[in-house]
């Protein structure tokens, strides 16, 4: 074809050279993206691919709603609790339920700490491998690894002798030729551009970060039980808390408070003094590289989290900024609302299911799903085996959902952005900082390093805002107040016959919606929007192009044998399928080429 | 194969001391619930023995039992994975993608035939031609079959590769299907959980590192050191059980005083799983003792036995138990009666275990599979 603009501002051109990854790995769930590349080996069109759905949401149907947070929090274990919290704010909201402050609290620590953890690994264990070449640490010197550590952080792990324990360690372990997780990579690639010393310090930081994570998740097994999948409950937490009467062990207790506010302690210091110096440095080294901005500089949406009050989440009391930019315009923030029919809709004619109308999209109370597994006329290959997929028709298992019609991106840059654009200054402080420290402009922020440094700071704030938190709920506790859930509704027969309701919160990926319709005590139709259905998005029906494939275009690929920098871009939304690929019927349909046995 | 090393040659390399190595392997004989005796025989197994290569599979699923994987404490994951298998293939952590990946699977199957392990995380979709599930632009389904054909070994990581779990549940819309019902040919161990506890996952693999051999599985499959016996035969919480002190709302006074969750819909009773005595991240805590009643997450069919709230009176295997329900109610003047009645249940089960007739209650509304 000749090459074709979408009516959100991108050229294509899928006359070149078709490259196709499939798997892309470091990510949740199953993906595939396909490329074509022009005679200079820079990307022309993008096509980007959800390969696995599981139909949660059909299962849900007829169920509890009290069950629901159970169901839903196994959309994701790598975001786990998100999709729990926003389940539950759902059934809250179709039934009106009022929550005790302490649960509120409680509630925002969990999220909190899901952010904490969430970026931390996604940093160092799903995206630093493409920024960070773990082989040519072995030609580093480790008393220069040793001062840069030094230069950049008080982090006590930081000696020549440490760097030169790791380097010894790394040495032998690429030597005996057993490379486990980092076989056949693209070790030495062009694209690799930090010195050995860094890429040294990076790995070290790799195998600590693997160690403390596992530390940052005992907040969830405090207030949860476990980690990944910790319990929640419609109505507040299901941890009492009991500070000094008879039992107080089988409950939320001083020694439980004190782990957890140890815990708050360490993830700050790990992160101000390991994450951020470690993004600072790396990124210093990558600043020419400003590819992957995609929708990020036009269009971006947040539905905003963590709500400083109880059972208020309208904007002054959600800490995370909230809003949507379009055409990017930094000056114009849009609310949203999500009950709106007119805003959120999801569009199907390029996704695995079928619509009776596909001209249209439909609002998530409204929502349809029927799959519908076909491959157009120019894919290549067979129905399970396929060579190419055909973008100009059904290509993936994700839908395309659009506000007022457009394709926006989620997430944390997207977090960042509106509230820099609302000139909040723990948003905006933070930014200016970074930019200054690095010498790039703010339109530096709309790149794929961008995404990544948004991330990071989002993590430092996560952090921070853990302690106020924990402060808080002392200070609840201090005054009187232990209670944690209201049962107030908790019998179903205290229930309206019918209710609908809509939970939203901010994954650590982006904007995640949850929209409820419930019939005679059960679930009639249940429906997820999750930020990974947002940024990989297949096009819609006039065309628009969603963030995944918008922040492929114009990347130049050195080897397109070794596709570094798509993983690179791609990694810097931290994709989550399991996540995207969801999908409800709506009340009284069948789905169709089911087997139900 | 000259450069298949020892798992002790390895962890020297290292830079590790023998002595640090030595006092991983008593850790080691300890999280598996061995004797101190134990710890000199797994450092002589790890001294002699290669590191097995790992192929580890994505389904449906939701990356839980990784992200639970990572969480180990002891042993570390850094050292399962840099020191004590080899973790050739995870798309979840592996560093490279698309055919640089693929290729991965066809070099150890056949550098290493019959002696890798398959891990598999998640199940394969049948519906459709196994099209709700691609890698590489085929079902995940025909992946899973060629790498288990050549493995010495499954294991079938959390309640989705053992039982089918939540994409499963009713009406399980893509016919998701556990490992077992497609791979027949290989030795499968299922260490069931939604997820599973970190510990359990990595003291499966410690074993069969250390002692050459797959554990000692029960009817099921599941290694019968940490799935023999139910959360409720080991929870902490069970003398409130056994003296009729139960929650009877959420955050009530008993509830704040940590008495039994029974009432709440806890399934305990009829869960086999170690989250009582192993714990949870280190042995934090576990879901009983953070409030919440066990939802049954190891259980087959768990999703489709009604509400996690639903009291656990109507199940059958649940016998006279059932009746303290009742005895619950009118509380102290018939502890001595409630624990009789217990005991008396305890040793019905027991007789019925010895006889095989039954090792877990049935699951009445789970989907089946065929």
């Amino acid at each position: 074809m000749a090459t074709v603009s979408t009516p959100n501002g991108f050229s294509l051109d899928n006359a070149g050279r078709r490259v196709v990854v499939d798997p892309v790995t470091r990510i949740e769930g199953h993906m595939r993206v396909e490329v074509n590349l022009d005679s200079d080996n820079v990307i022309r069109n993008a096509v980007s691919t959800g390969t696995m759905w599981r139909g949660l949401e059909v299962i849900l149907k007829g169920r509890d709603p009290r069950d629901a947070w159970a169901f839903t929090e196994r959309i994701c274990g790598v975001c786990t609790g998100t999709h729990a919290l926003t389940s539950v704010r759902a059934v809250e909201n179709a039934l009106d339920i009022k929550i005790p402050e302490n649960a509120n609290t409680i509630r925002n620590i969990m999220q909190l700490t899901l952010q904490v953890h969430d970026h931390l690994v996604h940093f160092y264990h799903l995206h630093a491998l493409d920024w960070v070449d773990v082989v040519s640490g072995l030609k580093a010197d480790p008393k220069a690894t040793s001062e840069l550590a030094q230069s950049i952080s008080p982090w006590p792990k930081s000696s020549p002798g440490y760097f030169r324990d790791i380097q010894a360690r790394l040495r032998k372990f690429v030597e005996s030729g057993q490379l486990g997780p980092f076989k056949n990579a693209y070790w030495g690639h062009p694209a690799y551009k930090l010195p050995p010393e860094a890429n040294l310090m990076a790995t070290a930081h790799y195998l600590e970060a693997l160690d403390f994570q596992k530390e940052i998740v005992k907040i969830h097994t405090v207030y949860g039980g476990k980690n990944p999948h910790p319990n929640w409950l419609v109505g507040g937490v299901p941890c009492p808390i009991n500070i000094d009467g008879t039992g107080g062990v089988g409950a939320i207790n001083m020694e439980r408070l004190n782990l957890v506010s140890s815990i708050i302690d360490q993830s700050i210091e790990f992160v101000n003094q390991v994450y951020i110096p470690d993004l600072i440095a790396i990124a210093g080294f990558y600043k020419d590289w400003l590819y992957g901005g995609g929708l990020s500089s036009t269009s971006l949406m947040s539905y905003g989290d963590i709500p400083e009050r109880a059972n208020d989440y309208g904007d002054k009391s959600l800490l995370l900024p909230r809003g949507v930019i379009l055409n990017g315009k930094l000056d114009e923030i849009h609310e949203i609302d999500l009950g709106a029919p007119d805003q959120v809709q999801e569009f199907v004619n390029h996704s695995w299911y079928k619509y009776a109308d596909e001209s249209k999209g439909l609002h998530p109370w409204d929502g349809v799903t029927e799959p519908n597994y076909v491959l157009g006329p120019n894919a290549k290959g067979t129905k399970t085996r396929i060579e190419a997929l055909d973008e100009g028709a059904k290509y993936s298992w994700i839908k395309s959902p659009r506000w007022k019609g457009h394709a926006v991106e989620v997430g944390p840059l997207a977090r960042y952005v509106i509230g820099y654009a609302q000139n909040k200054p723990e948003f905006k402080e933070p930014v200016d900082q970074l930019l200054k420290a690095l010498d790039v402009p703010v339109a530096a922020l709309f790149s794929t390093l961008g995404r990544t440094a948004a991330r990071g700071l989002e993590c430092a704030w996560a952090a921070e805002k853990l302690r106020y938190f924990q402060d808080k709920l002392v200070k609840t506790i201090k005054a009187g107040d232990q209670s944690t859930a209201n049962t107030a509704k908790w019998d179903p027969s205290s229930w309206p016959k019918s209710a609908k309701g809509v939970g939203f919160t901010e994954a650590p990926r982006g904007a995640l919606g949850h929209w409820i319709r419930i019939e005679n005590t059960k679930i009639a139709n249940y429906q997820a929007v999750v930020p990974t259905t947002w940024n990989g998005s297949p096009r819609d029906t006039k065309g628009n192009i969603g963030a995944f494939e918008a922040s492929l275009l114009d990347t130049p690929m050195a080897d397109p044998e070794q596709p570094l920098e798509i993983l690179r871009t791609l990694h810097s939304f931290d994709p989550c399928l399991a996540c995207s690929t969801h999908v409800m019927a709506p009340d009284g349909q069948e789905v169709t080429k089911v087997t139900v046995r | 194969m000259a450069r298949v090393e020892t798992f002790y040659d390895v962890i020297r390399r290292q830079g590790i001391s023998r002595r640090s190595f030595l006092k991983f392997c008593s850790l080691t004989a300890a999280s598996l619930g061995l004797a101190p005796a134990f710890g000199p025989r797994i450092a002589h197994a790890m001294e002699t023995k290669p590191r097995i290569p790992v192929l580890w599979l994505h389904g449906l699923e939701c990356t839980c039992c990784s992200e639970s994987f990572i969480r180990s404490a002891h042993p570390l994951v850094k050292d399962v994975v840099l020191s004590m298998i080899s973790l050739d293939y995870d798309d979840t952590i592996m560093a490279a993608a698309g055919h640089q990946a693929e290729a991965i699977l066809d070099e150890i199957r056949h550098e290493y035939k019959g002696r890798y392990i398959a891990a598999v995380e998640g199940n394969p979709p049948l519906n459709e031609d196994g099209m709700y599930c691609i890698v590489g632009g085929r079902p995940f389904v025909e992946q899973l079959r060629e790498v288990c054909s050549d493995a010495m070994a499954v294991i079938s990581w959390g309640s989705c590769a053992s039982w089918g779990c939540v994409q499963a549940a009713h009406p399980n819309p893509t016919r998701a299907t556990p490992v077992h019902e497609v791979i027949t040919d290989k030795p499968i161990i299922k260490v069931p959980g939604c997820p599973p506890i970190a510990e359990v996952m990595t003291g499966v693999v410690s074993y069969i590192l250390t002692f050459d051999k797959i554990p000692e599985l029960d009817r099921q499959g599941r290694p019968k050191m940490f799935y023999s016996q139910r959360i409720h035969d080991k929870c902490y919480r069970r003398p409130h059980f056994d003296a009729g002190q139960f929650v009877e709302q959420w955050d009530d006074e008993q509830a704040q005083k940590g008495h039994c969750l029974y009432k709440m819909g806890c399934k305990g009773p009829t869960t086999y799983n170690a989250c009582s005595t192993t714990r949870w991240n280190g042995g934090v805590s576990f879901p009983i003792q953070s409030g919440h009643g066990c939802i049954g997450c190891s259980e087959d069919g768990f999703w489709d036995n009604g509400s996690f709230y639903d009291r656990l009176t109507n199940v059958k295997q649940f016998g006279i138990e059932a009746n303290a329900d009742q005895i619950g109610g009118t509380v102290a003047g018939v502890i001595g009666t409630g624990i009789a009645a217990h005991a008396a249940v305890s040793a019905v089960k027991r007789a019925r275990m010895k006889s095989g007739e039954t090792q877990a209650p049935p699951h009445p509304n789970a989907p089946s599979h065929d």
